[in-house]
């Protein structure tokens, strides 16, 4: 008898736009290619480091088919920001009474992706990206059903930050859900993105976000991963930048029980795409972050730099792989990634990968990982700053580094915000 | 009771010894110096002194105003009054000076159990003493340490003793590296410090700094020990004749 392929058997609920042939098409393929697939094990080189027979064994159930829990306010742990469009899901279901999109200007369409494919079916078709060699997205994509659908007009700035609110809930029941978010930034936007992913109860949260930056866009896109401490979090972002366009994500990961988030990015020319990340990772939590970045065009600069602290059991992943095409030539691509182990129970696993085709290019990684150093923690208590204090301070420099990445102001104060709350919470567990 | 009074003392560092019985004691009001040849052990005995993990002390006894230092912690150490300026102070990226020193000097201040400075306040306290060491703004704004001259981390750990008013300090070759105009600067931040209540040990290699922190006795260190003690003509002796006499009388 055949294995049952998890989250497609018994899947029944009838899923937005359903009827539309190019659609119907486009998930009865990716089921398809799941059901070949399955979920991915260790086997694969992607997926080496980061194990998914814990989730695979937990039996989810779809969340279109137990909507028993409701939300009425926006949990704690999302990224404050002061003024912001919001757009809320709850278990990958656009929640329009907790989201605020009013005053939207002219030339920024935000809604949700469901809503778009229900009434209209055609503008879609062909507006989503072939991820076959990634089963997680494969599988987002057969379930395709709902998640933010952004569109920046050429020229259009956008004049406060989208604030995208992921909250998953769960009850007796652990639950899945798989958003689809759809951003398009036209040539010459502006505009800054920022998502939360929080919850609560055990759900599996498997989302794939496609972002377009158009031909000289500035796009900033920053992102925490809060999730409960139950959660799966598995995220695929699929990134095209356009010529002359700026791209800045940072990614700080600190929740959820395992997460990854995986990002790839194709680059146009004179583009500068700048991958920034931080994760805090404590108790049994495994945090990974996959990258990719394709140098497909010549002039153009990629700047990565992670850096993660791990206590207790915590587990890291970090695989950051950059290509540089033959034709690329004057790439400027660094990477670096530095993990600090706090407790001997930590392991991390870091990866970094330059493939480079092209000769008149400058690229450099770097990859370090260790404790905390005697040095410079000696020096703080010679002048009298106790050792967890003195920890702390050296902690939160460490991460700072990192923070210190993103260009936007405002999120980069939130962000630290976080960042400082889970070394208080840290220290308090220290006691 | 003395400010500070070293017995005996024999500390090993990665199972080596390295201070081979050290007998020192310094009263309140009093500068004494040590001078020595490199790798006599004088940084080990103020890292000694200051309390870093790996300096083990294999015997002996430290009183400091009358209590077991050695019993104590590093940072206890320096809020109960110790200072310690670093023959190489630690650059640390990331933190910035600022932050650095209001953290370190609250935490002295409240164990003294005189209140926290706010910000306000710390800023005007902090400005007016490194204005007189030729520190300005912008480097109390950097990341401690980074990127300073060698003299420029020299001045700003004469910063740290001036803000942290200590009892006792340990300044381990806070000249060199200095020029001319920096080491008068240096010394003068050091004898506004001196006073009836405090002490000073002050290592150098050089009797020139004693032209300006004119000190009350000077030790000889060699090989882990204290060979020769005196006033503050045995550096201008030394200065004169070298180690090699002092040694070899110590040998012979
Ligand atoms: N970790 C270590 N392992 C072994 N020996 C060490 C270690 N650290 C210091 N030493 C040795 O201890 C001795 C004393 O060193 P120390 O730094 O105290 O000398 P010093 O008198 O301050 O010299 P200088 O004038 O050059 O500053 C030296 O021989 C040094 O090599
Ligand atoms: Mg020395």
């Amino acid at each position: 008898m055949a294995q049952p392929v998890p989250f497609l058997e018994d899947f029944d609920a009838v899923l937005p736009g359903a009827g539309t042939g190019w659609l119907d098409r486009l998930r009865a393929d990716a089921q398809e290619a799941f059901r070949k697939s399955g979920l991915p094990t260790p086997r694969t080189e992607a997926w080496k480091y980061t194990n998914l027979r814990r989730l695979a064994r937990t039996g989810f159930v779809a969340a279109e088919a137990n909507q028993t829990t409701e939300v009425t306010t926006v949990p704690e742990g999302i990224v404050a920001l002061e003024d912001a469009y919001v757009a809320v899901f709850v278990n990958g279901r656009f929640a329009p009474s907790l989201s605020s999109l009013d005053g939207l200007s002219e030339g920024v369409e935000a809604t949700s992706l469901a809503a778009k494919l229900s009434a209209d079916r055609t503008s879609l078709e062909g507006q989503f990206s072939d991820v076959t060699d990634l089963p997680m997205a494969t599988l987002n994509t057969g379930l395709l059903s709902d998640g933010l659908y952004l569109k920046l007009d050429d020229g259009v700035a956008l004049d406060k930050p989208l604030h995208l609110v992921s909250i998953g809930t769960a009850g007796e029941e652990p639950v899945s859900f798989h958003p689809r978010h759809l951003i398009v930034a036209g040539a010459g936007s502006v505009a800054t993105i920022v998502e939360s992913h929080v919850g609560s109860g055990a759900y599996f949260s498997n989302s794939v976000s496609e972002v377009s930056v158009g031909d000289g866009a500035v796009l900033n896109h920053y992102k925490l991963q809060n999730e409960g401490p139950e959660a799966y979090h598995l995220a695929a972002n699929l990134v095209r930048i356009a010529d002359r366009a700026v791209y800045d994500n940072f990614v700080l990961q600190v929740g959820g029980n395992l997460a990854r988030n995986e990002i790839r990015s194709e680059l146009g020319e004179r583009v500068e795409c700048r991958l920034n990340g931080a994760y805090l990772a404590c108790g049994e939590q495994h945090i990974d972050n996959t990258t990719f970045i394709d140098h497909a065009a010549p002039n153009s600069s990629s700047r990565e730099v992670y850096k993660g602290v791990l206590d207790e059991n915590a587990r890291g992943v970090f695989q950051g792989k950059i290509l540089v095409r033959q034709d690329s030539q004057k790439t400027d691509g660094h990477q670096l990634n530095k993990t600090l182990l706090l407790s001997p129970g930590t392991e991390i696993d870091t990866k970094p990968e330059l493939e480079i085709y092209a000769d008149d290019v400058q690229c450099s990684h770097g990859a370090t990982t260790g404790e905390l150093e005697e040095e410079p923690l000696f020096y703080l208590r010679a002048r009298g700053i106790d050792p967890q204090t003195a920890r702390g301070m050296l902690v939160a420099a460490f991460v700072g580094e990192a923070l210190d990445e993103i260009q936007a102001e405002a999120p980069r104060a939130a962000f630290q915000a976080v960042v400082d709350d889970w070394l208080e919470s840290r220290s308090e567990r220290q006691g | 009771m003395s400010l500070i009074e070293i017995r005996d003392l024999h500390a090993t560092v990665d199972g080596k010894e390295i201070l081979k019985g050290i007998d020192l004691t310094i009263e309140a009001g009093e500068v004494h110096a040590i001078m020595g040849p490199n790798g006599s052990g004088k940084s080990t005995l103020s890292y000694v002194l200051a309390g870093r993990d790996g300096y083990e002390v294999t015997s002996g006894q430290v009183l400091f105003d009358g209590e077991d230092l050695l019993e104590m912690e590093a940072d206890e150490r320096a809020r109960s009054g110790l200072f310690l300026a670093f023959q190489y102070p630690v650059e640390i990226p990331g933190v910035a000076t600022t932050t650095f020193l209001k953290t370190a000097v609250n935490a002295v201040r409240e164990h003294r159990g005189e209140g926290a400075l706010d910000a306000m306040q710390f800023l005007k306290f902090v400005r007016e003493k490194a204005g007189a060491l030729n520190i300005n703004d912008d480097m109390l704004r950097r990341a401690l340490n980074v990127g300073f001259s060698g003299g420029e981390k020299k001045r700003n750990e004469v910063l740290q003793m001036a803000v942290l008013e200590p009892k006792f300090a340990v300044l381990d070759e806070t000249d060199s590296g200095l020029d001319i105009d920096a080491l008068k600067i240096v010394a003068d931040g050091v004898n506004a410090l001196r006073g009836a209540e405090r002490g000073m040990l002050v290592i150098t290699h050089y009797q020139r700094l004693l032209d300006y922190i004119v000190p009350d006795h000077v030790h000889i260190l060699a090989g882990g020990k204290i060979i020769q003690s005196g006033d503050k003509t045995l550096a201008l002796e030394l200065e004169e004749k070298g180690y090699a006499s002092f040694v070899g009388a110590e040998a012979a």
